[in-house]
């Protein structure tokens, strides 16, 4: 008993030290120098490595719009893995050493965080500096709106409007009209099921494109603003009539509507299934015009895609015009390597950055197309149309959710529409992680 | 010393004191006191790693010494001096980069977009296709039996070392004494090889308790987090959600467990040593 105690008092001044130590070392790293602003002498982009759309426009522009800016400037391009990315970010900005200009992170909330921590450039008031302050289309700047709670310090370096493509001639076929309401949806899917064919191609793996099911219903059913009142609290995903939208997504799953083994079904393999008329409808934004107008890629041809928005909820508060759109992959400049020379390009930017990419890249930013593009393919000038007749968007599911609540959400999707995981526990595992 | 102190004690020191804060570089941090600590009891999620982590644990060191402890006797027994070749290929998977692993199991065991061949191999008996990585259930066995393929070699290796340094006479003057077969085993092999075979136990115990390569490259710790080690969840909280206090406080819960579960079976190997 005696060593006992002895040993214990001999241990007491050896637990005090190494928490003594262990507080110096975290005490010393937790402060944040915010340090003044430094002239870089390199345009620094720091990009995901899976998105190459951005760094080829880019490249594009340093060396024919923006040349000038390049001189004085020069573009230098360092990619990192999407999964690592978030990392890489908090580790650059620990240090203060953000690059010049970089993909703003994997959910809205990193932006947030670094804007709080007034590491952002407020791209409204320099755009507004630079007298270009018209140069973000309405559409993208209200989408930014509502993803940063109304502040604009991300450029909307892609424009993205979702809904469900579908193949025109198995429709035909099955002589199915183009459902206008989730009825009808569920009409078509139950045609093309008993033609046998998959009715929806979806990635289950990801579980994203399952949950933006969700998120629609939600819109059409509560309303545009439903899942702002579940961030602002006013309303639970628990509540029954959130919890509807659950049930009928994971009804198309009894039915066994998102194929055999929709758990197993990566990005490319749903978006194949598509392209190979092995799927009547697929849920996916317009980035995906990329692969439509590949004929490498679409077997059944661009011309038998067709694009339907999110179908109406009878009864429901929604209407099927607010299409869920998205800015992509947000970019943010640095605010302690904001200088005249990065300010140039910003104006370059503004000025080519819409043109140049849907010329070269086919992809549609948040920026005005100041010269226009001709030549465009017919699938991507319709959905440019529905752009412009698009006077108010809706987000994604987990869009205004934390990281935890959006990882929960999306990797227990596929269990929600295979049965492993009831409607009601899917919501209250979401729920529970964005907080009572 | 100093350069242990700078490559092994700053480093947990760090992660220690940042259980006592909450945030990350971006925000900054702010002083919580024991707040991550509390949150470790109520967390529900900590509940399914950690009865996931043990329950892999278990299994995977039960399958892989048993299995490297088969291969051992195999080696030494029957396969003697020819056992050179099947060392080296049973040892094969051991050097064997964890993902490419990790894909050629999702290969073997998949059913989208192509059937792979072990549902294959049940749609020739006559039975249904198995959805290997919708469940948590299924999809633990195809972790365990990826990693008991991946490690067994290895375990082999280190207990045939172990074997083949009892001595000749041992055996001799057993079978002088009428031992053959599983009563060799028992009475001579067993307790000769059992310092070895608890240090593989204690390797294999800390090895498995810490599992995250191969369970993030196979299954990321889905469908849902019915596959999550609290490895994968500590660096999920940490690096994904930016709660680098909360996820030191699961680092620190880890390595008190791996300490516990080293004392115990310490303890437990001097017990028997004695009384043997």
């Amino acid at each position: 008993m005696t060593t006992a105690r002895q040993r214990a008092t001999k241990l007491v001044p050896l637990i005090a030290a190494i928490g003594v130590t262990a507080f110096a070392l975290t005490g010393c790293s937790a402060g944040n120098s915010d340090g003044g602003t430094t002239a870089p002498d390199k345009f620094s982009y720091l990009s995901f490595a899976e998105n190459t759309s951005i760094q080829d426009t880019l490249t594009a522009l340093s060396t024919g719009e923006c040349s000038a800016e390049n001189d004085a400037l020069p573009l230098d391009i360092t990619t990192q893995p999407q999964a690592s990315y978030d990392q890489q970010l908090q580790l650059l900005a620990g240090q203060n050493a953000l690059p010049v200009l970089f993909a703003s992170g994997n959910t809205p909330q990193v932006a947030k965080d670094l804007n709080s921590g007034g590491k952002l450039v407020d791209v409204e008031q320099a755009l507004t500096d630079l007298d270009k302050s018209d140069a973000i289309i309405p559409a993208a700047k209200s989408t930014i709106d509502a993803l940063y709670d109304g502040d604009q310090y991300v450029l909307p370096t892609e424009f993205n409007v979702e809904g469900i493509w579908y193949n025109k001639k198995l429709f035909a076929d099955n002589g199915i009209e183009v459902p206008t309401t989730w009825d009808e949806l569920v009409t078509a899917a139950d045609k093309l099921n008993a033609a046998g064919v998959i009715p929806f191609s979806a990635d289950g793996q990801d579980g994203w494109p399952l949950t933006r099911l969700v998120g629609n219903y939600i819109f059409r059913d509560l309303g545009p603003d439903a899942l702002q009142k579940v961030a602002d609290g006013d309303a639970k995903l628990t509540d029954p009539e959130y919890v509807k939208a659950a049930e009928a997504v994971a009804d198309l799953g009894a039915k066994g509507y998102f194929g055999p083994s929709v758990t197993s079904i990566d990005y490319m393999t749903a978006m194949n299934q598509f392209l190979t008329g092995q799927a009547g409808m697929f849920y996916m934004g317009s980035w995906a015009l990329a692969n439509f107008n590949d004929p490498a890629q679409n077997q059944i041809g661009a011309e038998n895609v067709g694009f339907m928005p999110f179908p109406t909820v009878e009864g429901g508060a929604g209407s099927a015009d607010q299409l869920a759109a998205n800015v992509g992959v947000p970019l943010a400049l640095s605010k302690s390597t904001y200088s005249d020379d990065v300010a140039s390009w910003l104006g370059c930017f503004a000025d080519n950055f819409g043109s140049s990419s849907l010329a070269n890249q086919g992809v549609i930013t948040g920026f005005k197309v100041n010269t226009p593009v001709e030549d465009l393919p017919p699938l991507t000038q319709e959905v440019q149309t529905q752009i412009d007749a698009t006077t108010q968007s809706v987000l994604w599911f987990e869009a205004l959710f934390n990281a935890k609540a959006a990882t929960t959400s999306q990797t227990n999707a596929s269990q929600l529409v295979t049965g492993a995981m009831s409607p009601e526990d899917f919501m209250k595992a979401v729920q529970a992680d964005i907080g009572d | 010393m100093l350069v242990y102190s700078l490559i092994m004690l700053v480093p947990i020191f760090w992660s220690l004191g940042y259980t006592v804060f909450e945030g990350n570089p971006i925000v900054g941090f702010t002083f919580v006191g024991l707040d991550n600590i509390v949150q470790l009891f109520t967390d529900p999620k900590i509940g399914d790693a950690l009865l996931f982590t043990l329950k892999y644990a278990i299994v995977l060191t039960v399958g892989q010494v048993l299995v490297g402890y088969g291969l051992s006797l195999l080696y030494v027994f029957w396969l003697k001096k020819a056992s050179g070749l099947i060392r080296t290929l049973v040892f094969f998977p051991v050097v064997l980069p964890t993902v490419a692993v990790a894909l050629l199991f999702q290969a073997l065991f998949a059913i989208a977009p192509q059937i792979g061949p072990v549902n294959s191999l049940l749609n020739f008996f006559g039975a249904d296709s198995i959805d290997w990585f919708a469940s948590g259930a299924t999809a633990f066995w195809v972790i365990v039996i990826m990693d008991i393929w991946r490690s067994m070699g290895f375990y082999a290796v280190l207990l045939y070392a172990g074997l083949v340094d009892i001595p000749e006479e041992m055996f001799e003057s057993a079978r002088l004494d009428g031992a053959s077969g599983w009563k060799l085993v028992r009475h001579i092999v067993i307790p000769l090889s059992l310092p070895v075979l608890f240090s593989s136990i204690i390797f294999s115990i800390n090895g498995t308790l810490k599992v995250f390569d191969s369970v993030l490259a196979l299954t990321n710790g889905g469908p849902g987090n019915t596959t999550t080690p609290l490895t994968l969840y500590m660096y999920q909280t940490s690096f994904t959600y930016g709660e680098y206090g909360y996820g030191s406080s699961i680092a620190l819960m880890l390595t008190i467990l791996c300490l516990l579960v080293t004392l115990v079976i310490f303890r437990s190997s001097r017990r028997d040593l004695t009384k043997g």
